[in-house]
């Protein structure tokens, strides 16, 4: 199965009856996969949307009404989402958001690229705000996270984002799909029903009163503290004995391990630290390495954006190697591990002296 | 003694903000008239605007939802179709509905949604102080069009019932005022109606009610009623513009 098709299977087993999308490639199978699959579930909605924003605004009125809801998209349909995210923050309304990268910026290409890594940590849209935001390595992982994802933002009451590229959208793997544990029951005191048989409820984000609306940013930024705290998520692979930590997240993940490989057959003590929550960034990990080794090589396929985030949990430590390849270009592994040996033997060289 | 006038259940006991002689007062006003008689506050879900009808939710006593600027449509969207079972309607006025919510209107229009959409046509934009709208009258003068407008360089008023009338999707279309007390009934009767049609399920309703602003057309409140009339309903006819089946 795609791995476009796998988020969208997986979406409507985890529970998601609500689906709002307007094409753009490389996302459109999972578009076209809810068309066909969120009908048969009882109460199903599929709308083809105008736009993008259309889309991400139905997404906000679902999520209001009380079902799990989800929009899907790339790059440049994922800029016209963000003010409706920003929306969803505020209102503190859960939703899932799915952006299968592509290069940028502008209209750019169609081809896998890491060019979001920033506007997807950083909020994306105006406003003091965060999104939690999984990076599936595998179309099985893939599948997994969307479970993670509908209850991470039923948990925390906050948009999540799926930060996926064309080539895990795009490509096809075998995929089985955990029947998902009983769907945990969260208070729904917020959803908009029709007021019978209880005080009206007001859902909104526009507060004139300073006070309030600070009142209202504490209330949120604690809630990103709640997250930071217990939803960090990495994987390492071959780490222990390493001289040199490789960071890359997603498919550049994947391509690094591949890389990694070669490398320890060639004998250098390489391995790796992916993230899977882009936000909240593992930071902790990243410092406890940093006292094992000195050496990180961040590889992104992009001109270097999570690369801030290594240097922010660094604080200065460390020494950072970079390789990126933005644009939609997809190094081999093979091609990797030639650039990480150079850097690791540079590195050996250089201590020696 | 009997009662013959009294604050609607469905109304909080708020005062409201508008300023005097603003149409959003009355309009407000009588949709809560509406929810009441039609015993619909238990069911009804109210979208509010970004423009001056904004606060909405501190006046009714039903559940509200605030919308982006011009998302109005899509919001209701989502949740009519997530609730088909409530009574689900958008308040916008005519930046939100005919500049910047222009494609969410449209195109819940032509799919047909089962909402309903109370537009508030004054003809400038309220809220930010009294820009020219999408439906300011030819050489009226705004804040953002101090030498009147101009067709050749700022288009024509738009008219969004003659527009969403070629529209298969909608069912039920109707210009009213709330300019003089006949006007005013005759706008609770299309809110009223438009409210039965998305009960029955005949497609996208809207009434579209043309509305007094003095504070940004600079003119008296009567003034103001008197323009309607003058100089409003030349460019936008009142009337029944569309109904597919009687309600
Ligand atoms: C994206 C965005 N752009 C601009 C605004 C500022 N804004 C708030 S209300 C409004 C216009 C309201 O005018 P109208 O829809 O005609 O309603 P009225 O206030 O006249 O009732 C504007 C431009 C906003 N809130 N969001």
């Amino acid at each position: 199965m795609s791995g476009n098709s796998a988020v969208g299977e997986a979406a409507v087993l985890a529970g998601c009856t609500a689906y709002f999308g307007y094409p753009i490639t490389p996302q459109n199978e999972l578009t076209e996969h809810m068309a066909k699959r969120i009908v048969e579930v009882p109460g199903g909605v599929f709308i083809q949307s105008e736009s993008e924003i259309a889309a991400i605004n139905m997404v906000l009125g679902a999520s209001a009404a009380g079902a799990r809801a989800m929009t899907s998209s790339s790059g440049p349909g994922i800029s016209l989402k963000q003010e409706g995210i920003s929306y969803l923050a505020a209102d503190e309304l859960p939703a899932v958001i799915v952006n299968m990268m592509r290069g940028g910026p502008g209209m750019g290409n169609i081809s896998p690229a890491q060019s979001d890594y920033l506007q997807a940590t950083r909020g994306g849209g105006h406003g003091d705000y965060r999104t939690i935001v999984l990076a599936p390595a595998s179309v099985q992982e893939a599948a997994d996270l969307v479970y993670v994802a509908f209850d991470l933002a039923d948990t925390y009451r906050n948009p999540v984002v799926i930060l996926g590229d064309g080539m895990l959208g795009q490509m096809m793997e075998p995929v089985t799909f955990t029947t998902a544990a009983p769907r945990k029951e969260y208070p729904k005191e917020y959803v908009l029903s029709g007021a019978s048989g209880r005080p009206s409820r007001m859902i909104r984000s526009l507060l004139f009163d300073t006070k309030e609306e600070e009142e209202h940013n504490w209330k949120l930024f604690r809630k990103y503290q709640l997250m930071e705290h217990n939803e960090v998520r990495y994987e390492t692979f071959l780490l222990d004995d390493a001289d040199m930590a490789v960071l890359a997240y997603g498919i550049a993940a994947r391509i690094a391990k591949g890389a990694i490989k070669r490398l320890r057959q060639e004998g250098l003590k390489v391995g790796l630290i992916r993230p899977i929550t882009l936000w909240p960034f593992p930071m902790k990990i990243i410092q406890e390495t940093a006292k094992q080794l000195g050496d990180f090589f961040v590889f992104e396929m992009s001109t270097g954006q999570m690369i801030e985030d290594v240097k922010l949990a660094l604080e200065g430590k460390g020494h950072i190697h970079f390789y990126g390849r933005p644009g939609g270009v997809i190094p081999t592994p093979v091609e990797l591990s030639r650039i990480i040996a150079r850097h690791c033997y540079q590195s050996q060289r250089s201590k020696k002296r | 003694m009997k009662t013959v006038y009294c604050r609607p259940k469905c109304m909080k006991e708020a005062h409201f903000h508008y300023c005097p002689g603003c149409g959003h007062g009355v309009i407000t006003r009588l949709i809560a008239e509406v929810v009441d008689e039609m015993e619909l506050r238990d069911k009804t879900i109210c979208v509010a605007p970004a423009g001056c009808g904004m606060l909405l939710y501190n006046y009714f006593d039903i559940d509200t939802i605030e919308s982006a600027h011009g998302r109005g449509a899509a919001v209701a969207t989502g949740i009519k179709r997530v609730r088909p079972e409530n009574l689900v309607f958008s308040y916008q006025g005519d930046g939100d509905l005919a500049a910047i919510g222009t494609a969410e209107g449209f195109h819940a229009a032509n799919r047909g949604e089962l909402i309903s959409v109370i537009f508030v046509n004054n003809g400038v934009y309220g809220m930010t102080g009294g820009q020219m709208a999408p439906t300011t009258m030819l050489e009226q003068v705004t804040t953002t069009s101090p030498a009147g407008r101009d067709s050749v360089l700022q288009g024509h008023p738009v008219k969004i019932c003659e527009v969403y009338a070629t529209l298969d999707g909608t069912s039920y279309l109707e210009r009213v005022a709330v300019n003089k007390p006949a006007a005013i009934i005759k706008t609770k009767k299309a809110i009223a109606k438009a409210f039965r049609h998305q009960q029955q399920k005949t497609g996208f309703s809207l009434v579209e009610i043309l509305s007094p602003c003095p504070t940004n057309w600079k003119m008296s409140p009567l003034d103001s009623c008197r323009w309607v009339d003058d100089v409003m309903t030349k460019v936008f006819p009142l009337g029944l513009i569309k109904e597919t089946k009687k309600c």
